[in-house]
């Protein structure tokens, strides 16, 4: 490996000099400025750094405001002495960010924490050499067109859907908790990371959490981490979920599962964003979104105690509910047929599209298993039946008995299997029922009562 | 001819990725093949306090290794990278040297909490190959946003050049190459 202080590469290419005390910091950032096409240069101290910026011009100093003999603030003000239009970045290490803030008070263009996001850091150079290219040309900075990712596949044009999609590109963009409410397979899980790829922090990592599927201990240290020796079998230290999600999101899915005391500690990171690995002492500083997902009823679970007010209410700042498939029939066609396309590529098998008769059953069915459930159910119907239409016959059998006028075949047998369809489908909302039967509320009720129906 | 050694680094669940980055790059620089297991233990690269893996720890590791003796190496593993000063690295490699290491791991899109894409994590991992022996063969950066040696400093970076080295880089590669068989 080539020295730190070889100057080899490009002499005409910009040129960014690197002052830090650290060998590992130098020779890194070195060779990924190198590898970039700069001219890049070190120095390990102030003295040294005041040496190489009467040799020649720089463009971009990146400096460690923390070295010993002269600091990183004293040795901006002596640089810029010699260059008052030198773009002076500091590099700091967490403890020392209100140093860097009043680095940028002095004049410096910008800080980054160590260790460094290499995104940022090639963002953070070219704007800054960007910044002295158009200060030498006396131009006002442009604004950077932003980019964006092209939202996920999330299908559905129904009138709930649409207000829901509204939702999601209104609060994406936004670090605002999001609480995403609705039954099982309604896409929860979907629409997190829908939200994710479109929100600013599309560029790290999106980590999930199934809290109702690990017992409370298990649980607290997957979050917060622990230290070696922290409890029997922690032969390492290791990150917590907390910590992985830095810069990114933290999806907590059936939040509505987790134990007293977790509740406790969980609402306490999130009023803070800070915290101690299990075991350890040292506080840690997270930066992380919060999407929160549940399918119980969390104002019922409050008023009996099981679920913390306050933590409720830290969630509960954006809250998304989804539809059950039964209350949004207009989206199963388009459903259905994406399904179909998506197993259709991934088998390999030439399907088109469904029958009217498959396609009849499909969207009068209550589907009490929502999205998942039509999914599984076309991509079964695949499997069975034979390119390139679905017929009604390679549909569950529970699909063609709801279409069938019976389990018996008497009047009252046919009218009790019309009515447990039509409740299902308005998730049990009397007066709509009522309405789509076509008889009032108390007559419903009544049949309720005669062929014992519950909900 | 000259030849690279593939190194598999806890790659065990996905042989095939390493069968089909082999037969692309022999192709691709005209170099013999030869897939290596590496006699080193790669824990010796990992980083307690940032649950990673030190991509310049990893990269002396391999070079290290006396069972692998190819004019180029390249080390693939599924942990994450990352060095002592950057939260991550997609790879790195010796500039104008013999040694690199790419990580597949940031080039899944289930790490963006976009579902499994097979075809992308190998279409990436194969730019991202090329990209770091490129620098083993001394190129910088290129300009060029379709040449794969074009910067990418996240994912989506990666697909938006293309897969080959433009005529220019492509033409140093070929150049350096031709040297090595020449020397040996
Ligand atoms: N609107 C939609 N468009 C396309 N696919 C969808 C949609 N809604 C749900 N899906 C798909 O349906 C399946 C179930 O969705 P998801 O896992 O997000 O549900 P969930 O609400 O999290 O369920 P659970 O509460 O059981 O965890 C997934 O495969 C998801 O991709
Ligand atoms: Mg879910
Ligand atoms: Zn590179
Ligand atoms: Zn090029």
């Amino acid at each position: 490996m080539p020295t730190t202080n070889d100057t080899t590469a490009r002499e005409t290419g910009p040129s960014v000099l690197i002052v830090d005390d650290e060998f590992s910091v130098r020779d890194s950032l070195y060779e990924w400025f190198r590898k970039d096409g700069y001219h890049a240069g070190s120095a390990e101290n102030a003295r040294e750094a005041l040496a190489r910026i009467q040799e020649r011009r720089w463009d971009v100093v990146l400096l460690d405001i923390k070295m010993p003999g002269m600091d990183g603030l004293e040795l901006q003000r002596r640089l810029k002495e010699v260059d008052p239009d030198l773009v002076v970045i500091m590099i700091t290490a967490y403890a020392s960010v209100e140093t860097a803030v009043s680095a940028l008070k002095h004049g410096a263009f910008d800080y980054i924490t160590k260790p460094i996001d290499p995104d940022e850091l090639s963002h953070l150079v070219r704007r800054a050499i960007e910044q002295r290219r158009l200060k030498a040309e006396n131009l006002q900075l442009r604004e950077k067109v932003e980019h964006l990712t092209a939202p996920g596949t999330l299908v559905g044009s129904s009138p709930p859907m649409q207000k829901v999609l509204e939702m999601v590109r209104s609060v994406a963009h936004t670090d605002a908790t999001v609480l995403i409410r609705g039954e099982s397979g309604t896409g929860k899980e979907l629409i997190a990371q829908t939200i994710h790829a479109n929100s600013n922090r599309r560029y790290f990592p999106i980590v999930p959490v199934n809290c109702g599927a690990l017992p409370e201990s298990l649980l607290e240290s997957e979050l917060f981490g622990h230290e070696k020796g922290a409890f029997t079998g922690a032969q390492y230290r290791r990150k917590g979920k907390f910590e992985l999600a830095d810069g990114g999101t933290l999806f907590l899915d059936e939040v509505g599962t987790i134990s007293a005391q977790t509740q406790v500690n969980l609402l306490r990171v999130l009023e803070s964003k800070e915290f101690t690995r299990l075991g350890g002492s040292e506080p840690i500083k997270v930066d992380f979104r919060v999407i929160c997902a549940t399918n119980q009823n969390l104002e019922r679970a409050v008023e009996e105690g099981k679920f913390r007010e306050d933590l409720y209410y830290r969630i509960n700042v954006f809250s998304i509910h989804l539809p059950p498939l039964r209350e949004r029939p207009e989206d199963i066609p388009m459903l259905a047929q994406h399904f179909l396309e998506r197993f259709a590529r991934q088998m390999n098998r030439p399907y088109e599209g469904f029958d009217p008769g498959a396609m009849d059953l499909l969207v009068r069915h209550p589907w009490p298993g929502n999205v998942r459930e039509l999914a599984n159910a076309v991509e079964r119907a695949l499997v069975v039946g034979s390119p390139p239409l679905v017929r009604a016959v390679d549909l569950p059998v529970r699909l063609n008995e709801d279409a069938r006028p019976a389990t018996g075949e008497s009047l009252a047998d046919v009218e009790r299997a019309q009515i447990v369809r039509v409740l299902e489908r308005a998730s049990w909302n009397i007066t709509r029922a009522a309405e789509t039967l076509g008889i009032d509320r108390v007559t419903l009720y009544n049949k309720i009562r005669k062929y014992g129906l519950r909900k | 001819m000259a030849t690279l050694d593939l190194v598999p680094i806890y790659m065990n669940d996905r042989p095939d990725l390493l069968d089909r980055l082999g037969e692309a790059l022999g192709r691709i620089l005209h170099m013999s093949i030869r897939q290596r297991t590496p006699a080193f233990d790669p824990e010796a690269a990992y980083d307690r306090s940032r649950g990673q893996y030190n991509s310049t720890v990893m990269l002396r590791l391999l070079l290290g290794d006396p069972g692998i003796t190819g004019d180029r190496l390249l080390g693939v593993t599924s942990v994450d990278l990352c060095t002592p000063v950057l939260t991550y690295v997609f790879g790195e490699a010796q500039l104008d040297g013999r040694g690199s290491v790419v990580s597949v791991h940031r080039l899944r899109t289930e790490v963006y909490g976009l579902p499994p894409d097979d075809a992308l994590l190998y279409e990436r991992l194969q730019k991202e190959a090329v990209h770091e022996l490129g620098h083993t063969f001394g190129l910088v950066h290129c300009a060029d946003p379709g040449c794969v040696m074009h910067a990418s400093t996240y994912a989506e970076e990666i697909d938006f050049k293309g897969p080959g080295l433009c005529p220019r880089c492509l033409g140093v590669v070929r150049a350096a190459i031709n040297q090595s068989r020449a020397a040996t």
